[in-house]
């Protein structure tokens, strides 16, 4: 019998003891460690490799849903929450299963073996898995990325401008760019439009940090923020500039 | 309109005076020209009667149609008519009770000096009448919205004592089932703390309480959540013998405090520590919450909470002021000061402070 490992992520205590409590009961699963944030989560998954995760999704600095993003290659993962009416409709579809805190131990063995039995097809659930958690609620507030082995929270206010770069979206703050493995359109449905216009096939740009749009070549445009950065705009980014500046 | 209205109102006992005294005037004066008492006083009875009567139609009247702003030329119109039915029926009925030729002719010279004063007082009377209907529309409006706002003031309270985070609840009993595995004894004792402490947001009091009991109700949560978070959360509660007397509406305390807990866990790594200093600075109680954030990546929800904003909806009700909630920013410490005047009288803590 091949041992799963098992990394256990929540910043309650308590809440990761009846986790591991009810895991004795599955010899082939081995606890490899405990985290209480999702910083230490990062680490272990990357140390660890593990099989399975159960992920709180309510924790400090960075949720569950993104310490998700924040790891290469997720492993199959198990949420437990108290209450969160999200969660459960996003992930009733991709997460091997969710559990509602306090959960019995027969629910939980019952996800267990969900597991076992769903072991092969894990890369697919993961992508997909990805994708909602993106879109959680808490994610329109901030970013969160990876430089290094860093872990960086940006508050979406000090996001100043995007840029697509291949497969990254660039994120412009006032403290320096940060690549994140996102596409333009995924930011451009998370970013609150009043806020954030897309101006072109590669920018996105806080409205607010514009100080000048100056006509350029044919129909086209460019604007000059704040910070100095001169960010070009298409003949439809234009039209959309006019509607929410209301010129 | 709240009472029904009686005969012997006020009123229409001044009214009924006014009628009497003219009555008398009237007789007097037809005495003086030279009839008899007895043809004075039928004439002035007759009149008088017959004026009452238009008197109570048109006050009558104005008691269920009230013309709109502009339309009082109606009211007019309405006198007008009124006055010429009364000349009519004191022309038509008075020479038959009185049948002397001396005294017909007078009558029929008097007829315009009479429709004038008849008039006169029957738009008197519509002008008091309505002035009165009107006031008193007013004040049932008034009452009316009074109650309303009550109403909806004392829903509006409830809700705002009663909101308690769900997750708090489901949380807690989840480490009450981790504890039951190794810690029977804690399991029991964080049973008892979160039935204590649920009984006490359930009450629906609505007097108000004394800050020592209101932080024997706050420790109960802090209890709990210290059983939740382990060392991460350490709680201090710094007050003195004077602030413990002082009085607080109940609950309002809790929800800041699940604020701080909240932000001070969430917003950083590491240990919390969250504080509460209550004093009294000019028998005004003042009460500083605090918890650390980190100014970097602070949400921008940050300190606006629900928790927040309904604490201050809540002191906006109670004292109609908005300048008793401070918030502060310092060192990576975010501190909201509340200042509670003590306005209630403590021999009669109703929720309402004395006006």
């Amino acid at each position: 019998m091949q041992v799963k490992k098992v990394l256990i992520i929540d910043d309650e205590p308590l809440a990761r003891s009846i986790v591991h409590e009810y895991l004795q009961q599955f010899p082939q699963m081995e606890v490899v460690q405990e985290c209480g944030d999702g910083f230490e989560g990062v680490k272990a998954i990357m140390q660890h490799k593990p099989d399975l995760i159960f992920l709180d999704v309510q924790m400090p600095k960075i949720n569950g849903f993104e310490m998700l993003e924040l790891v290469d290659q997720s492993p199959a993962v198990i949420f437990t929450t108290a209450f969160d009416e999200y969660a459960l409709k996003a992930f009733e579809a991709h997460a091997v299963d969710y559990l509602l805190k306090p959960f019995s131990k027969e629910r939980f063995n019952k996800a267990i073996e969900k597991f076992l039995e769903n072991q092969p097809k894990k890369p697919e659930t993961t992508v997909a898995l990805l994708e909602t958690a993106a879109s959680s609620p808490a994610q329109h507030d901030r970013i969160v990325v990876k430089t290094g082995t860093k872990i960086k929270v940006i508050p979406i206010q000090e996001v100043i401008y995007l840029e697509a770069a291949d497969d990254y979206v660039n994120i412009h703050t006032a403290a320096g760019a940060f690549l994140k493995n996102k596409t333009m359109s995924f930011f451009e449905k998370i970013l609150d439009p009043d806020l954030f216009t897309r101006v072109h096939r590669s920018y996105i740009v806080r409205v607010e940090q514009i100080t000048r749009i100056d006509p350029y070549e044919k129909e086209t445009h460019i604007l000059i923020l704040k910070s100095g950065a001169k960010i070009p705009v298409s003949k439809a980014g234009y039209a959309k500039l006019k509607q929410v500046l209301g010129i | 309109m709240e009472n029904q209205p009686s005969l012997f109102n006020k009123f229409r006992f001044i009214v009924g005076a006014g009628l009497l005294a003219w009555f008398a005037l009237q007789s007097y004066l037809l005495y003086d020209f030279g009839f008899s008492w007895k043809v004075a006083s039928t004439d002035a009875g007759t009149t008088s009667v017959l004026l009452a009567a238009a008197c109570y139609l048109i006050s009558n009247n104005l008691k269920y149609y009230q013309p709109e702003k502009g339309r009082s030329v109606f009211i007019l119109v309405l006198c007008l008519v009124l006055t010429f039915l009364w000349i009519v029926a004191c022309r038509w009925l008075l020479p038959q009770l009185i049948p002397e030729p001396a005294y017909k002719s007078f009558l029929i010279q008097s007829l315009t000096i009479r429709f004038s004063i008849a008039f006169l007082i029957i738009t008197c009377m519509a002008m008091l009448s309505a002035l009165r209907y009107m006031q008193k529309d007013q004040k049932a409006n008034e009452a009316r919205k009074l109650a309303a706002e009550t109403l909806a003031r004392d829903a509006e309270l409830y809700k705002l004592r009663q909101q308690l985070q769900p997750h708090f609840l489901f949380n807690s009993l989840n480490s009450i089932s981790a504890l039951i595995g190794f810690k029977p004894d804690e399991a029991r004792k964080m049973i008892h703390q979160l039935s204590d402490f649920l009984r006490g947001t359930l009450k629906e009091e609505q007097q108000w309480v004394t800050l020592q009991h209101e932080l024997q109700h706050l420790q109960l949560y802090l209890d709990i959540e210290k059983v939740r978070f382990g060392h991460r959360l350490t709680t201090i509660l710094r007050h003195n013998d004077t602030a413990d007397a002082m009085l607080i509406p109940p609950m309002l305390l809790q929800p800041l405090v699940e604020n701080a807990i909240k932000f001070g866990l969430y917003d950083t790594i590491g240990d919390v520590t969250i504080s509460l200093d209550a004093v009294v600075i000019s028998n005004q109680l003042q009460i500083t919450i605090s918890n650390p954030y980190d100014p970097e990546t602070a949400y921008p929800k940050h300190g606006t909470g629900f928790g927040l904003s309904g604490v201050k909806r809540r002191l906006y009700l109670l004292f109609a002021r908005h300048d008793l909630i401070e918030i502060q920013t310092r060192n990576s410490i975010f501190s909201i000061t509340l200042k509670i005047p003590q306005t209630v009288n403590p021999q009669n803590t109703d929720l309402k402070p004395n006006a």
